[in-house]
């Protein structure tokens, strides 16, 4: 497990949902495995398309200071969620694009290209779960929480009936990035 | 066991807890997910939810629903409070206990509607005009907020006063661990009710500091609450040896009792050389930031305003003594620096550190002046 204070940033536009992917996130860190976690968004007045981010802290100990400094993990899914959010990220920091959406990114990153859009569209056929695939995504790679916490997490904030077809978006996520893993 | 909650869930599990049967409100960002758990939450227990159609009639309805004997609480940010300070002013002059939450956001103005601000700290303060103390509770963790909700209702009950909870942008969504089990046994209080075979009297005072026991509108009593400057009956009076007691009343049962009514967490260090004093969600950046000076080996006072108003000057004077600087950061012009600075007087150099761009201050910008 990783030790000390964790930093991540699911961003995207409003409406793809990834509040609800750091909410997740942080809820399995502190209910699953006992952890301190904050999350906090950044949102905009449009109800949907403005810029949106949501940072997540996981640490041993209490969060005294809710905002990230030095990030290890990034996740974007818009090229304008990408520039306006991409600044205090670790030079050893693990980054998520999907390059269809964001064609330009930074070098000098571990950056993995994952068209998880279209992998939404093909595999689940629900949009809507894109951002529960990015989270399947970005457990698998880091390893901070364990899968059965996430899953734990995310089955308590799935509305009633879509429980299947989270878990099966969840665990796409993992497949995909053992393929990143291993290099494919 | 522990939840995840964020800020306005935090409001409003303090309020359950404390009781509250009545809300009214108008939705604004960011303090919508208040009314909107609300909304759900006070019908299972047999209160009331209604969405009014403007703030000045939310604390209107909240006035009228504390007078028939419910505990009240309203929300709302900057430009809704705009709105309800001349009902600010009725509860004060009429005596009726109430909470209202101010989730503070970016402003002058409709400002900025989803970022964080602190600048309405003067504003409820000296917001509606005649002159009159009022008690603001300045939370900055989740679990704070709860019991600072539940110490809201309590003091408003105690003191027969509107009482705000000023939360920020920030507190209100971000989500941390709470122990709630823990807090449901805080301890809460409820107004003065007089007996119903005695004769009674609406604002019935001995003394300068009395608090007029309370006596339900349907209930055994005649009773009258009155915005215009009044007698013990309620009546309006021009008689000046009556206005006299009304008004020093309004001003001495909050000023009288201020000591018992702070509230601050003072972390002091023997021969400190500066002393940090903050609030809300600036206590944050400046307690990380304390605790690396700290680490880097110097001396540093603490002191976090747990409430604003009254504001606790024997509190900073304790904290100040001996230091060479006062550092308050927070986010406006200097709403706390200015208390702080009339407190200390010119003897002790008090440093502003002033954020008004959306985004809360960071450690690094308190560590630097310190």
């Amino acid at each position: 497990m990783i030790k000390g204070r964790y930093e991540a940033r699911f961003s995207a536009v409003g409406g793809q949902g990834v509040l609800l992917a750091g909410d997740i996130l942080a809820l399995a860190a502190q209910k699953y495995e006992g952890r301190f976690a904050v999350q906090s968004p950044t949102y905009t007045a449009q109800v949907r398309g403005g810029p949106t981010k949501i940072d997540v802290i996981i640490d041993d100990e209490p969060v005294v200071y809710p905002k990230t400094t030095a990030i290890d993990f990034f996740l974007s899914m818009a090229q304008g969620s990408y520039d306006a959010f991409f600044y205090d990220i670790k030079d050893d920091a693990i980054v998520v694009i999907d390059p269809n959406l964001v064609p330009k990114w930074k070098e000098g990153y571990t950056t993995y290209r994952v068209p998880i859009i279209e992998l939404t569209k093909v595999q689940i056929g629900k949009m809507v779960m894109s951002s529960v695939l990015s989270l399947g995504i970005m457990v698998e790679l880091t390893g901070i929480v364990s899968k059965e916490a996430v899953e734990k997490a995310l089955l308590d904030k799935a509305p009633k009936g879509t429980e299947e077809l989270n878990l099966k978006a969840i665990n796409i996520g993992f497949e995909q990035a053992k393929l990143l893993k291993a290099g494919k | 066991m522990k939840k995840f909650i964020s800020g306005n869930e935090a409001v409003v599990e303090g309020a359950l807890i404390a009781g509250c049967t009545f809300y009214a409100g108008y939705p604004i960002t960011p303090s919508s997910e208040i009314a909107s758990h609300l909304s759900v939450r006070l019908p299972q227990i047999g209160g009331k939810f209604i969405q009014m159609e403007d703030e000045i009639g939310s604390l209107a309805a909240c006035i009228g629903a504390s007078l028939c004997g419910h505990k009240v609480m309203t929300a709302t940010s900057g430009p809704g409070l705009s709105l309800m300070l001349e009902n600010v002013g009725m509860a004060i002059m009429a005596e009726v206990p109430c909470v209202i939450v101010d989730v503070q956001r970016g402003g002058p103005s409709t400002g900025l509607a989803t970022k964080v601000g602190q600048g309405d700290m003067q504003q409820v303060r000296w917001g509606s005009h005649g002159g009159y103390p009022i008690i603001a509770m300045t939370p900055s963790t989740i679990e704070e907020v709860v019991k600072f909700t539940i110490e809201a209702f309590n003091l408003a009950e105690i003191y027969r006063v509107p009482v705000f909870v000023m939360t920020d942008k920030v507190i209100a969504q971000l989500r941390e661990d709470v122990d709630l089990d823990s807090l449901q046994n805080y301890p809460i209080t409820n107004r003065k009710i007089a007996g119903s075979s005695e004769e009674f009297l609406p604002y019935r005072a001995e003394t300068v500091t009395d608090v007029p026991a309370m006596s339900p509108f349907g209930g055994p009593h005649l009773v009258r609450a009155s915005s215009t400057t009044h007698d013990q009956h309620g009546r309006p009076t021009s008689d000046p040896e009556k206005i006299a007691f009304k008004n020093e009343r309004l001003f001495r049962k909050i000023q009288d009792n201020s000591d018992s009514i702070c509230q601050y967490q003072s972390d002091l260090m023997p021969e400190a050389e500066a002393l940090v004093v903050s609030f809300g969600i600036s206590a944050r950046s400046s307690l990380q930031a304390v605790a690396e000076a700290r680490a880097a080996g110097k001396k540093v006072n603490f002191l976090k305003l747990l409430t604003f108003w009254p504001f606790p000057d024997k509190a900073v004077q304790d904290a100040a003594r001996g230091v060479k600087k006062v550092i308050v950061p927070e986010l406006n012009w200097g709403q706390a620096a200015v208390e702080v600075e009339r407190v200390l007087g010119s003897q002790i150099d008090v440093i502003r550190i002033n954020k008004t761009n959306g985004l809360i201050i960071q450690p690094e910008e308190i560590l630097e002046k310190l």
